[in-house]
C-alpha cells in the first residue's frame, strides 16, 4: 500500500477535534479499571467519578465552545463540525450527567452490579456526540449501532424484573428491524449514487456532500426515492414517530427510570440530529421528504396525545407524551427547510424538553418503589403535601412539558409555531394546537393527582390495601439536579437572553 | 426606576422568595407588602398619567430585551388611556383579594398566598404590556395559579370544575395565541409590539379576507376567556367552586383580558374583520349572554352560582359595546370593565362572608341575616345595586354609554339588552331579600344555635370598603377616568366612526 495515501489520511485525522468524545470514552474505561482496582467497599465513589468527569468534560467543552474546528470536515469526510453539532455535544453531555445522577438514586434500590450502568451510559453518550456530527453514512450507522447496542443492555438492566427483560427483548427486536430498514435504505442510495450509469455518480456515495450533489443531478430516481423513504423510516424508529412508535410504551415502562429518561431525552435528540442532517442532504427530494415527514408529524401528534389520555401508568404516559413531542419537533424540522430560525427553535425546544423531562423523571425516580415498572398515578396522591419539594419540581416539569407559559416548554412550542407559521404550514399548526389542548388533559391529570386533595376509598377491616411504594428522600446531587431543572425551566420562560443569542434568535 | 416593572416584579419576586424558603412566620407581613406595592404604584401612576409624556398614546414606555429581539419579542411596558384604568383596577382589586385571603384562614396559607401573588404579578403585567406577546404571556401566568387554587382550595365539585376550566380556557388561549401569531405575520411587521403593529397596519393593511378569519379566531378565542355564550359554561361552575379571592381576581380582573385584547388589539388592527363579525357578536352577546343567561340566573338557588352567572350575563353588555365598533361603544366598555371588576369582586367577597355566617350557599336555607349582620347586608345591597347599574355607581355610566352607542347600530338588540337590566334587578334584589330579609329559616336557626353570626369584622370590612369606595367614586365622578379613556380611544380609532354600519348606510 502506498504510504502517501496513509499519510494523507492520517493528516486528515484531527484527533483534537473529537477530544470530548475521546475523553468520554476514556472515562468509561477508567470506571471499569477502577472497579477492578478499588476494593469492594470503596467502589461507591465510582458513580461520583463518572459524574464529576462528565461535568469536567462539559466545562472544558463550554470553555472551548468556539473551537477552530467548527465549520470544518475531518476524518476524511466522516465528521463535519458545526454550530449545531457543538450544541448537541453539550446537550448529550448534560443529558448523560442527569441520567448518571438519577442512576445513582435508582440503583440504590436494586441488588445489581452498578458500575457497568455508568460505563455504558458514557459509551452511548460518546456515540451520540459523534452521531450529531456525522457526515457519512458509515459513521452514522456505526454511531447509531453503538447507541442501540448500549441501550439493549441498559433497557434490560434490572434483569430480575421480567418487565425489564421483556422491554429489552422488544427493544432488541424493534431496534434490529429499524436498523435493517435503515441499512436497506442506505444500500439503495449507495447503489444508486455509485452506479456508473447514473449522472454525477460518485466514488464515495456514502458521503453526505457527494450524495447531496448526486441527488441534485438525479431528482427523479425511483431507487433513490425508495432509499430516502426507508432511511427516514429507520430514523423515525429512533425518534418514536408514528407508525414506528409501537415499542415506546412497553420499553419505557420496563426500562429502569433513568434509562427511560435517557431514551426520552438523548435518544430522541439523537434521532433529530440525524434527521436535520439528512433533510439537508435530501434537499433535491424536498417534496417527498416534506410529504413523508408531514404525514408522520400529524399521525405522531394525534396518536401520542390520544394514547396518553387513558394511561394510568406514569411511565407509559410520559413515553406516549414523548411521542407527541417528537411530532411537534417534526413540524420544526419541516419548517427549518425554509425558515432559518426554526433550527434555533428546535434546539431551544430540545433544551426545554430536556429540562422538563429531567424534572419529571427525577421525581419519578424518587417516588417509584423497588419495582420500577409499577408507577401508577395513584402513587402521587398528596405528594405536594408530604414532599413539597418533589411536588413543586413535578409541577414545573409537567407544566413545561405541557407548554404552559411562563415556562421554557411554552417558549419552545411558541418558537416552533412561529417557524411553522412563517413556513406556511397552517394544517400542521392546527393539528399541533389540537394536540397541545389534548395534552393539557393528561398532564393536568397528573398534577391533579399530586396536588389536589383526592378521595381515597375507606379501608375496611379485613381488607388488605396495596401499599404504596415508599418515597425516597432527596439526596444532595439529585436535589441539585431537580432544582436546576425546575429553576432553569422557569428562568428560560421569562428570559431567554444568552440561549436566545446563542441560537441566533436575538 | 421603572414603576411599571416594579409593580409586576415585586409580587413575583416575593412569591419566589417565599418558595425558596423565607421563614413562614414572615408570610403574612410580606404578603401585605406584595399586594400593597402594585396597588400603590397603580394609583401613583394614575395621578401622574395626565401630565406624563406620551408616545403614540402610551405613557411610561420602556423596553427590555429578553433574548428574542430578533423575532420582534421584547418586554415593552407602558400605559395608555385604555390600559391605565384597568391597571388601577387590577391593583385595587388585587389588594382587596389579598387582604381577604389573608384573613380567610385557609389551609396551607403559605402556598395559597404564593399562588395569589403570582397571579397578582401576572395581572399587573397583562395591562402594562405594550408587547402583544407579553400581554398573552402574563395572562397565562395569572391563569395557571387559578386552576391549581380551584383544585386545592375549591369548594364543591372542585376537581371537575378545575378540569373543565383548564380545558376551556386552554382552548380559548390557544385560539387567541394563533390569532395573535397570525397578526404578527400578516401585518408584515414581524413584531409583537403594539405600536409598531398599528403603524404597519396603517401603512399596508391586512387584506379583508384574512382580517375576517383572524378576527373570527380572536373573537371566539377571547370569547371563551370572557365567557361569551355558548362558550361560557366553565364560568359559573368555576366561580362556584373557586375560593373567594381567586373568584374575585378571575371574574373581576383576569377575565377582562379577552375584552381588553379585542379592544386594544383586534379592533384597531382588524377593522374590516370586526365589521364582518359585529352583528354575530352583538346577537350572541344580547340573546345569549344577556337574555338566556339572564333567565338562567333568575333560576339559581345557589348564591355563588348566581353571582357567577350574573358576571357572565354582564359580559354580554361589554360584548355589545365592542360590537358597536365606535368610540362611544368602546369607551363605554372600558369604563364598564373597570366598574364590573370592582362590583363582581365585591359580590364574590360578600357571598363568601355570608357563607361564613350561614354555612350554606343555598338561598332557600337563608333568611333574616340582617338582624345579625346589618353592615354586611348594607354592603351586599349596595353591591347588588351597583351590579344592576343604579345611578351613583360606576356600572351605571358604563352601561348607559354602551346603550347609547348600541342604539345607533342595533336598536332591537338594545331594547332586549335594556330588558336585561330588569332581569338583573329581579334576581339581584330577590337574592338580597332571600339572604337578609324575611323570616329566619329553620336550617339557619340550627346554624345559629351552633355558631352565632357576627357582623363583618374589620379585616373583612377593609377590602370590601376599598371596592365600594372605588365604585362610588367612579359613580359620582366618572371624569376621573373618562378623559384619559376618551383621549386614547379617539386616537386609536381615528376612522372608527366611519365604519359604523349605520353611518355607512347614511352615506
Amino acid at each position: 500500500m502506498p504510504t502517501e495515501l496513509l499519510q494523507q489520511a492520517a493528516a486528515d485525522n484531527h484527533w483534537a477535534a473529537i477530544a470530548p468524545e475521546l475523553l468520554v470514552g476514556c472515562l468509561a474505561l477508567l470506571l471499569l479499571i477502577l472497579e477492578i482496582v478499588l476494593p469492594k467497599e470503596r467502589q461507591e465513589i465510582i458513580p461520583s467519578v463518572a459524574i464529576v468527569g462528565l461535568l469536567g468534560i462539559l466545562g472544558g467543552l463550554i470553555f472551548n465552545y468556539h473551537s477552530d474546528y467548527v465549520g470544518q470536515t475531518t476524518f476524511n469526510g466522516l465528521l463535519h463540525h458545526s454550530g449545531t453539532g457543538q450544541f448537541l455535544r453539550l446537550f448529550f453531555l448534560m443529558a448523560a450527567t442527569g441520567v448518571s445522577v438519577l442512576g445513582v438514586v435508582a440503583l440504590k434500590r436494586q441488588a445489581m452490579p452498578k458500575v457497568e450502568f455508568f460505563a455504558i451510559t458514557l459509551v452511548v453518550t460518546g456515540a451520540m456526540m459523534l452521531l450529531g456530527q456525522s457526515n457519512h453514512f458509515v459513521m452514522l450507522f456505526v454511531a447509531l449501532e453503538t447507541i442501540t447496542v448500549g441501550f439493549y443492555v441498559l433497557v434490560s438492566y434490572t434483569r430480575t424484573n421480567p418487565l425489564s427483560l421483556e422491554a429489552g427483548l422488544k427493544y432488541l427486536i424493534m431496534g434490529a428491524l429499524s436498523s435493517g430498514i435503515l441499512l436497506f435504505g442506505i444500500a439503495l442510495l449507495y447503489g444508486a449514487a455509485g452506479s456508473q450509469a447514473m449522472m454525477a455518480s460518485t466514488t464515495d456515495p456514502m458521503n453526505f456532500e457527494a450524495l447531496r450533489i448526486f441527488l441534485y443531478a438525479n431528482p427523479n430516481s425511483p431507487i433513490a426515492a425508495v432509499g430516502i423513504v426507508l432511511v427516514l423510516s429507520g430514523v423515525a424508529f429512533k425518534v418514536g414517530a408514528v407508525p414506528f412508535q409501537i415499542w415506546i410504551p412497553d420499553v419505557y415502562q420496563g426500562a429502569p427510570t433513568p434509562v427511560s429518561a435517557f431514551l426520552a431525552i438523548a435518544s430522541k435528540a439523537a434521532g433529530f440530529a440525524i434527521l436535520l442532517t439528512l433533510v439537508s442532504v435530501f434537499d433535491a427530494y424536498q417534496s417527498l421528504v416534506v410529504t413523508v415527514l408531514s404525514i408522520m408529524a400529524i399521525a405522531t401528534i394525534i396518536f401520542g396525545n390520544m394514547a396518553a389520555l387513558t394511561q394510568h401508568n406514569v411511565k407509559r404516559l410520559i413515553g406516549l407524551s414523548g411521542v407527541s413531542h417528537a411530532g411537534y419537533l417534526l413540524i420544526g424540522v419541516i419548517a427549518a427547510i425554509h425558515v432559518p430560525f426554526a433550527l434555533g427553535a428546535i434546539c431551544f425546544y430540545l433544551f426545554a424538553y430536556m429540562l422538563g423531562s429531567f424534572a419529571v423523571f427525577g421525581v419519578m425516580t424518587h417516588v417509584s418503589g423497588a419495582d420500577d415498572a409499577d408507577q401508577d398515578l395513584d402513587h402521587y396522591t398528596d405528594l405536594a403535601k408530604t414532599h413539597p419539594f418533589l411536588g413543586a419540581v413535578l409541577g414545573v416539569g409537567l407544566g413545561s412539558l405541557a407548554g404552559i407559559p411562563p415556562l421554557a416548554g411554552f417558549m419552545g412550542k411558541l418558537l416552533i409555531f412561529l417557524g411553522a407559521f412563517e413556513a406556511g404550514l397552517y394544517g400542521l399548526l392546527a393539528v399541533a394546537v389540537v394536540g397541545v389542548v389534548l395534552s393539557i388533559y393528561y398532564y393536568f391529570g397528573w398534577i391533579k393527582a399530586a396536588f389536589f386533595p383526592q378521595w381515597r376509598p375507606p379501608v375496611f377491616e379485613g381488607d388488605d390495601p396495596v401499599p404504596e411504594p415508599p418515597r425516597q428522600t432527596v439526596g444532595m446531587p439529585a436535589g441539585i439536579l431537580l432544582a436546576t431543572a425546575a429553576l432553569a425551566s422557569v428562568l428560560l420562560g421569562f428570559y431567554q437572553g444568552p440561549l436566545g443569542v446563542w441560537l441566533g434568535l436575538s | 426606576m421603572d414603576l411599571l416593572l416594579i409593580a409586576i416584579v415585586s409580587p413575583l419576586a416575593l412569591a419566589l422568595a417565599m418558595v425558596l424558603g423565607l421563614p413562614k412566620a414572615l408570610t403574612r407581613n410580606l404578603a401585605y407588602v406584595g399586594f400593597a406595592i402594585p396597588a400603590i404604584i397603580s394609583i401613583v401612576l394614575w395621578c401622574q398619567y395626565g401630565d406624563a409624556a406620551k408616545v403614540s398614546t402610551y405613557a411610561f414606555l420602556t423596553t427590555y430585551d429578553t433574548g428574542l429581539s430578533k423575532l420582534g419579542i421584547n418586554l415593552t411596558l407602558g400605559l395608555n388611556g385604555i390600559s391605565m384604568p384597568l391597571f388601577v383596577m387590577a391593583g385595587i382589586v388585587g389588594l382587596a383579594a389579598g387582604l381577604y385571603a389573608l384573613q380567610s384562614g385557609a389551609e396551607r396559607l403559605h402556598t395559597y398566598v404564593v399562588l395569589l401573588l403570582i397571579m397578582q404579578g401576572g395581572l399587573m403585567g397583562v395591562f402594562a404590556s405594550v408587547d402583544v406577546f407579553f400581554f398573552y404571556f402574563f395572562h397565562e401566568l395569572a391563569l395557571i395559579p387559578t386552576f391549581i387554587m380551584v383544585g386545592i382550595w375549591g369548594g364543591r365539585d372542585r376537581n371537575y370544575a378545575a378540569m373543565k376550566m383548564t380545558i376551556y380556557l386552554t382552548v380559548g388561549a390557544m385560539l387567541s395565541l394563533l390569532g395573535l401569531i397570525a397578526i404578527y405575520y400578516t401585518s408584515g411587521a414581524k413584531t409583537f409590539d403594539m405600536i409598531a403593529l398599528r403603524e404597519a397596519v396603517l401603512v399596508e393593511g391586512i387584506s379583508v379576507g384574512i382580517q375576517q378569519n383572524i378576527f373570527g379566531m380572536l373573537m371566539f378565542g377571547f370569547g371563551v376567556l370572557v365567557s361569551l355564550w355558548p362558550l361560557h359554561t366553565w364560568a359559573p361552575l368555576g366561580y362556584g367552586a373557586a375560593p373567594s379571592s381567586v373568584a374575585m381576581l378571575h371574574a373581576g380582573v383576569l377575565k377582562k383580558f379577552g375584552l381588553y385584547g379585542l379592544i386594544q388589539v383586534a379592533l384597531p388592527l382588524l377593522p374590516q374583520g370586526a365589521e364582518h363579525w359585529a352583528v354575530i357578536l352583538a346577537t350572541l352577546a344580547v340573546v345569549g349572554n344577556v337574555l338566556i343567561v339572564g333567565i338562567i340566573t333568575m333560576a339559581q338557588r345557589d348564591l355563588k352560582q348566581l353571582v357567577g352567572y350574573s358576571s357572565v350575563m354582564h359580559m354580554g353588555y361589554a360584548f355589545l359595546g365592542v360590537a358597536c365598533l365606535s368610540v362611544v361603544g368602546v369607551g363605554g366598555v372600558v369604563f364598564m370593565m373597570v366598574a364590573h371588576g370592582f362590583s363582581a369582586a365585591l359580590l364574590f367577597l360578600l357571598s363568601t362572608s355570608i357563607h361564613h355566617r350561614t354555612q350554606t350557599f343555598d338561598l332557600d336555607e337563608m333568611g333574616g341575616l340582617v338582624k345579625h349582620a346589618p353592615v354586611l347586608s348594607a354592603f351586599f345591597v349596595a353591591a347588588t345595586l351597583a351590579s344592576i347599574g343604579l345611578p351613583g355607581f360606576a356600572n351605571f355610566w358604563g352601561e348607559l354609554t354602551i346603550f347609547v352607542a348600541a342604539w345607533k347600530v342595533f336598536p332591537t338588540l338594545t331594547v332586549i339588552a335594556i330588558l336585561g337590566v330588569v332581569i338583573s334587578a329581579i334576581y339581584g334584589l330577590r337574592a338580597a331579600a332571600r339572604v337578609f330579609f324575611g323570616p329566619q329559616t329553620e336550617a339557619f336557626d340550627k346554624v345559629l344555635a351552633e355558631k352565632p353570626a357576627t357582623d363583618l369584622t374589620w379585616s373583612e370590612k377593609l377590602p370590601a370598603l376599598l371596592l365600594l369606595v372605588a365604585l362610588l367614586a367612579l359613580g359620582f365622578w366618572p371624569k376621573l377616568m373618562t378623559d384619559s379613556i376618551n383621549d386614547s380611544v379617539t386616537a386609536i380609532y381615528p376612522a372608527a366612526e366611519a365604519v359604523v354600519p349605520t353611518d355607512v348606510a347614511r352615506n
